[in-house]
This record gives C-alpha cells, structure tokens and sequence, in this order.
C-alpha cells in the first residue's frame, strides 16, 4: 500500500519488558484508536512515530508514511502532525504568529497573512490574529491548535487524548471538526484515547491495550 | 551546517567543565609547587620544606589559623541557624513574604559594599553612636574601644552573616519547593506539634539534603574570604587569607614561597573544616532521630521563632540600614561627631570621586558583560545537550559545579598567578575574565537549570511536528519562553563578577582595576566619602541588571499574560 501511514511489527518496550506491540495500514482518511487504560504506555507509539522516544524505551520495526520509510528520519522531517490535550499554543507568539509558525515558508508577507486569516474563518475566528492565546477560551484554543498543524501541510495526523480537557458540550463540536478536517484532506488518523466516547466517534477500528492484552494485534 | 552543529553541542559540556575546573587544578599546582620551595622565576628549585619552616616561624599564624576556623564555622553556623529556624517558623505568612521579598534584592548587594555600609554603621564614630550620642552616652568624641577589626574578628562574621542570610534563605526557598512542606506541617500540626518543631522533625531532613553544597560553600567562603577581611577583620595579625594576599603583594619574590605554603594550610584548614561539619551534621542528625523518637511538640516553639525572626529581620535591616549610611556619606559635607546628620548635603563627592568610579565602572561592566554571556552560553549548551543527546551531568556530577566555590580563592589563585608568571603570560584583562567565569560559572548553571528543564517539552515536540529543526526550536520556542529566567541567569552572573576581589586583584596584577578592587584599596585610607561613592557604584552595579532582568521581560510580554508573571 502506498499512500498512508503504515506500522510494521512496531513492538515498544521497557526495560525488556514489552509494552504494546502494533501492525496497521490506516488509510488516508481513515482513523485507527489505541484503546487503553492510562500507563500501559499509549503514548510512547506516538512518540515513536514523531520520533521523539524518551531514551529509556526500546521500540523494533518500521513506521511507513506515504510509501517512504520514516523510522529513522530527523523528527522535523517526517510530516507527522500531532495534537495533545492541552493546546501547547507558543504562549509568546499571538494567535496569528502560531499559525504562521505552522505555516510552510514560502509567499510574500501579504499572501501568508491572508492564508493565516483564511485559517482563522475556516474555525470562526475571524480576526483573532492579533490576540494573545492566553485570553482565548479552550475550545478556542484547540481550534487554533488544529489549524496551526494543518497549516505544516502534514501527510498524516496523531492525536493523544486530544479531547479530554473539554467540557461535554465543545468536546463533541471539536472532535467533530478535527476528524472532518483530517478526512477532507485525505490524512491517515491514529489516536489514543481511554475514552470511549472518542473512540466510538472516531468510526475507525479500535485497537484494545491493556493488562489482559497488551498485544491485542501483534505480528 | 549541521553537521558542524552536531559536533560543536555536545562539546560544550565539555569546555564548561574546563572552563571551571581547569584554572582551579592548574592554580593548585601551581601552589604546591613553590610551597615545596620551587620557583623558577626567582631562581629557586625545590624541593624544600623552607616556606613551611618561613610560616610557622611567623609568630602570627595561630591566631591567623584561628580567626580563619572561627569566622568560618560561626558565620556559617549562625546564618544557617536563622534561616532555618526564621523558614521552620514562620513560611507560608506574611511575615516570612516581608522579610522574603526584603532579603531578595539584597542578595546582590557585594560583600564589599555591605561590609563597608556596617562598618560605617557601627563604628565608634559611625551612624549609630552618633543617633544615641550625645545624648544617651554623653559622648561628645568617639569612644576608644575596638569595634571594627576587632582581635577576635566578630565584626568580620557579622558581616558574613548578613550577606549569607539572603544566600541561604533563596536557596532554602527553592529546596521547599520540591520538599511538599505545606502538607507535612499540617499533618504535624494536626499531630499536636508546634509549627517550628513540626517543620523541623518532617521537612528539615529533606530540605537539609539539597541545601547541603550551598551550606559548604558558605563554609568554605567565610573561611578564606579576602574583601570582608581587609574591611572589618583584624590587622594584627590577619586572618589567613589577608596574610597571603600580603606576602603575595610583596615585591620580594621568594615571598611567594611562603605564600604558597600559607595557602596550603588555608586548604587544609577549609578541607578540615568540611570534615568537621560533615560529623557535625552526623551528631545533630543522630540527636534529632532521638529528638524525633521522645515525641515532644515543641514547648519554646514562638519564643525560638520570635528570635530567629527578630535575627533575620536585623541582618535585613544592618545591611539596609549600611546602604543608607553610604547615601548619606556620600553626600555629605562637614559631619562632625556626634551629630546625627552632616550641617549640608552636597554634590561635591559625586563631583570629586565621580569621574574615577566611572573609569572602573566601564571596566567592570565590561568584564562582567563578557563574563556572563559567556556563562550562559555555556550554560545553555550544557543543558540543551542535555536535552537532544541527553548527556547529562549525573547527580553526583552536580557536586562539580560546586567544586570551584568549594576550594577556597587564596589557595589557587596565587598559584595561577605563579603559572603565569613562569610562564610569562601576559597578566590583564583576558586573564581576568577566564579567573571570573570559574566563579560566574556554577551561579549561572544554577539558577538557569532548574527552569530550563521544567520547560515543557512537549512544546518542542509540537515546534518539531510543525517541521521546525532543533535549532528552529531552540532559538524561536524555548528561549524566548524563558526569556525571565535567562535574564535572571546573566544578572546573576554579572552580579557575581561585579563582586570578585582576589581573582581581579592577583591575576590582573594589580593593573585591572574595576569598582571592588578599587573600593577595596580605599579601606585603608578611610576617606568616608570617597569609600561611600564607590560603594553605592559597585552595588548599583549588581543591582541595575537585576531591575532590568525583571522590567524587560514585563516589556516584552506586556501583551502575553501567560509569560508575563512567569
């Protein structure tokens, strides 16, 4: 398969001693959810994939994205966008500076600006540029944070417990918008979650870690 | 290029580490070479027990042995005691954030500059017999008693006690933070303890063990410090290290031979005195699981609290207090004894004095400018080398940092400067410099460290994911988020600089000369008005970048609440 994000006998472990092992093809626009309760080491997948895997893990096999090999690739190259639960906005840059950060180089100062106000109608923020992030309430907040990563034009998309620091009401209208966005632009989606709720709403298929089986899909 | 980067990062950790302990092992050697009677530059090869036979032939060395022991375990021991005590019993309320925000600021007030402002204010003919003269003393001319050098050099560990308070108050703060102390009072408090006795038995053990390298560096300073000695401490004799300083200063070179024994025993005697408070710390914490076992709550709980309070709040106000009474000298007309205040206040001092403290001034800031940023570029190589490649200093190897402040200056110094001179190196600023950042170093590392690795990384994981390189993530996310304690970290540094005698003193040769050293010279003159303008000089300048280390960061992010109080 060529296009989407590949996990081939992805195994993490601790010590010696595995934490979850992992073999998948999401397609583009397709959503795979690692289930699991919090401490079975969810996370580490993630950071596996971006690349950023704390020294005191060991992970074996290779991580595909669009048809070229990126297990080993400097984090920074790997067109892997990622979004946590708390929106981790640059607190020095305004809102409009984090998308520009997001933003690829490229076009005058008057054609990025406009892209970053383009960005801000798409999630009805129209003319938050200027603001400071800090003012912004949180659904606000992981709106920018969305959009701030589709603007580094990512080729697949990660999402560690994204929605878990919002309340009912703007939790189902964000999860909404991140998973419609990352299908309308044809991205590969994995998220961990130990929500059921999110997984649930993520329509995709649902991997299951845990005590019981931690390998629950193992090569 | 980034293959060079990758290369060049992780070296830094490396030239930190020489930076700091290079010059402290090539001064050592340097000593302990002539103190064994070698020394080529004045014709002279050991090996030879003569400049040991010259220094214990000098009738003055036990008492010099002496006052340096005394200074040394009684200011440490006194400071140690309010800060203690003043945190046991009263943190956490209102008293504790006066006397916290009180001490702070007087952190960076030089050692020189304080002790000049006690001695002016205890002096025979200082501020405060002249409050209560005549009137309460029927004084009409200073008294004839010994107040300042006295023989027993109690002035000189007054003056320690009040510069090592804030010190060690700062560091003990910051040890509560990782202590949990609010709880483990409650939970004491509610046991039936008093809020002192309580904190002792429950958080003094753990707040003891990170404040340990701090507390034996006090140690260590107080016995061999150079400037608070030549301004309070006796004549005849001096305390050890005024003594080297001396005979370090003659033009007789074989002079030297003794000096270096001297520093020998200097650190020796420093060595010595760690040990003992190392069995001192056994004892007492042998007593406290005693203490601890019989269960009292603490019967003498506010009259002991009430005390250490009043003892910190003093030492706040001694050195307060000094900075008012340098104002005034240095302003000052005629101000015959006993009157409380001069006949007129004038410009003239300012006028007279003004032109030559600016000349120092310039090389001061110059020095220590260059000196701190130098530090922090180190400093921040070190710990984002830490961070990429994770080469860490181990906890063990945070004892390293410490080293440079542990051996005291007299005992290396003078051998540095003995390398060089055989070496005919050129003495001057440069040497300066590279003597400073061994001090500069450690406080820089420090105070940067625990707030740069509480940054949060997953930031630098987002910056990643958004296709910034690690320098991308460096240079535009995490040092303009740290922008408040990176200024803090280069005006520590300077204020450290700002404050070094012995290493501008013998290694500049004596043709360096920046605010201390020349305050330092003015001592002995005793011209009350010039001593005045150069020390409110040199404490305006450790101070002004403290101010500017918390009024630029509040410019900057005017507009960013979330970093402005940060």
């Amino acid at each position: 398969m060529d296009k989407g994000l590949s996990l081939r006998g992805v195994t993490i472990s601790k010590g010696g001693v595995p934490l979850l092992s992992v073999t998948h093809d999401i397609g583009p626009g397709k959503v795979l959810t690692v289930m699991g309760p919090s401490g079975v080491g969810k996370s580490t997948l993630l950071a596996f994939i971006t690349g950023t895997l704390a020294p005191d893990f060991q992970a074996v096999g290779e991580v595909w994205l669009d048809g070229h090999e990126i297990t080993h690739a400097a984090p920074h190259q790997r067109r892997v966008g990622i979004l946590f639960q708390d929106d981790l906005l640059f607190p020095h840059l305004s809102v409009g500076a984090n998308l520009a950060f997001g933003l690829q180089p490229g076009g005058t100062a008057a054609e990025r600006k406009a892209k970053v106000e383009e960005a801000l109608d798409e999630v009805g923020l129209s003319g938050f540029a200027d603001r400071d992030p800090a003012t912004l309430s949180g659904g606000q907040k992981a709106r920018v944070a969305l959009m701030r990563m589709l603007l580094s034009e990512p080729c697949a998309l990660l999402l560690d417990e994204p929605f878990s620091r919002l309340d009912a009401e703007r939790r189902s209208q964000v999860r909404e918008m991140v998973f419609d966005r990352a299908r309308a632009r044809a991205l590969p989606v994995l998220m961990v979650t130990h929500d059921a709720e999110d997984a649930q709403a993520a329509g995709g298929k649902i991997i299951r870690l845990g005590e019981a089986n931690r390998c629950a899909e193992g090569p | 290029m980034h293959l060079t980067r990758r290369r060049f990062l992780p070296v830094l950790p490396v030239l930190t580490l020489l930076a700091m302990l290079g010059p402290v092992a090539a001064g050592l050697w340097g000593t302990l070479l002539p103190a064994f009677g070698h020394l080529p530059a004045a014709g002279l090869t050991g090996p030879s027990l003569d400049p040991f036979r010259d220094l214990f032939d000098w009738g003055g060395l036990p008492r010099a042995v002496m006052l340096s022991l005394s200074t040394g375990l009684l200011a440490t021991s006194i400071s140690l005691a309010i800060v203690v005590l003043v945190t046991a019993g009263w943190s956490g309320t209102r008293p504790f954030r006066a006397l916290e925000r009180l001490l702070s600021p007087l952190l960076s007030v030089p050692h020189a500059a304080a002790a000049f402002g006690l001695a002016f204010l205890i002096a025979p003919s200082g501020w405060l017999s002249r409050v209560i003269s005549p009137g309460l003393t029927g004084w009409d001319r200073p008294p004839d008693i010994l107040i300042l050098q006295d023989t027993w050099g109690l002035t000189m560990t007054a003056g320690l006690i009040v510069k090592e308070v804030p010190f060690l108050l700062l560091i003990t703060l910051a040890a509560l933070g990782q202590a949990d102390a609010r709880r483990s009072v409650s939970i004491a408090q509610a046991l039936g303890y008093g809020r002192l006795t309580g904190w002792l038995k429950t958080v003094f053990p753990r707040v003891y063990a990170q404040i340990r390298p701090p507390v034996y560096v006090v140690l260590a300073y107080s016995m061999s410090v150079v400037d608070v000695a030549v301004i309070l401490g006796p004549n005849t004799p001096p305390p050890l290290s005024v003594q080297i300083v001396k005979l370090m200063s003659d033009p007789d070179l074989t002079m030297r031979l003794e000096a270096a024994a001297a520093a020998l025993v200097q650190l020796g005697l420093v060595i010595g005195a760690l040990i003992f408070w190392r069995l001192g710390e056994v004892i007492v914490a042998r007593l406290g699981w005693h203490c601890i076992a019989k269960g009292t709550r603490g019967r003498f709980d506010r009259v002991v609290a009430q005390t250490a309070l009043l003892g910190g709040g003093a030492s706040a106000l001694v050195v307060l207090l000094g900075l008012v009474v340098l104002v005034i000298w240095s302003f000052a007309g005629f101000w015959g004894f006993p009157d409380a205040f001069p006949d007129a206040f004038t410009l003239r001092n300012w006028m007279r004095f003004g032109p030559g403290t600016l000349d120092a001034l310039g090389e001061t800031a110059l020095i220590a400018s260059i000196v701190a940023l130098a530090a922090l570029v180190l400093t921040i190589g070190c710990l984002e080398a830490e961070y990429r490649y994770g080469l860490s200093f181990s906890q063990r190897a945070v004892w390293l940092l410490y080293f440079p402040l542990l051996i005291p200056q007299t005992a290396f110094l003078p051998g540095l400067q003995t390398l060089m001179l055989n070496a005919g190196v050129d003495i001057g600023r440069l040497p300066v410099m590279l003597a400073h950042l061994v001090f500069v170093l450690p406080y820089v590392f420090l105070s940067l460290a625990d707030p740069f690795r509480a940054w949060d990384t997953r930031m630098g994981t987002i910056a990643t994911a958004l296709r910034a390189s690690p320098d991308g993530v460096l240079w535009r996310i995490r040092l303009p988020m740290l922008l408040r304690p990176i200024l803090t970290a280069l005006a520590v540094g300077f204020a450290v600089s700002v404050g070094q005698y012995l290493p501008t003193l013998l290694i500049g040769g004596g043709r360096v000369a920046t605010l201390t050293t020349e305050a330092v010279a003015l001592a002995s003159g005793g011209d009350r008005r010039a001593i005045a303008v150069y020390g409110l000089m040199q404490t305006g300048a450790a101070l002004v970048p403290f101010a500017l280390a918390l009024l630029v960061p509040a410019l900057v992010w005017r507009n960013r609440r979330e970093l402005r109080h940060g």
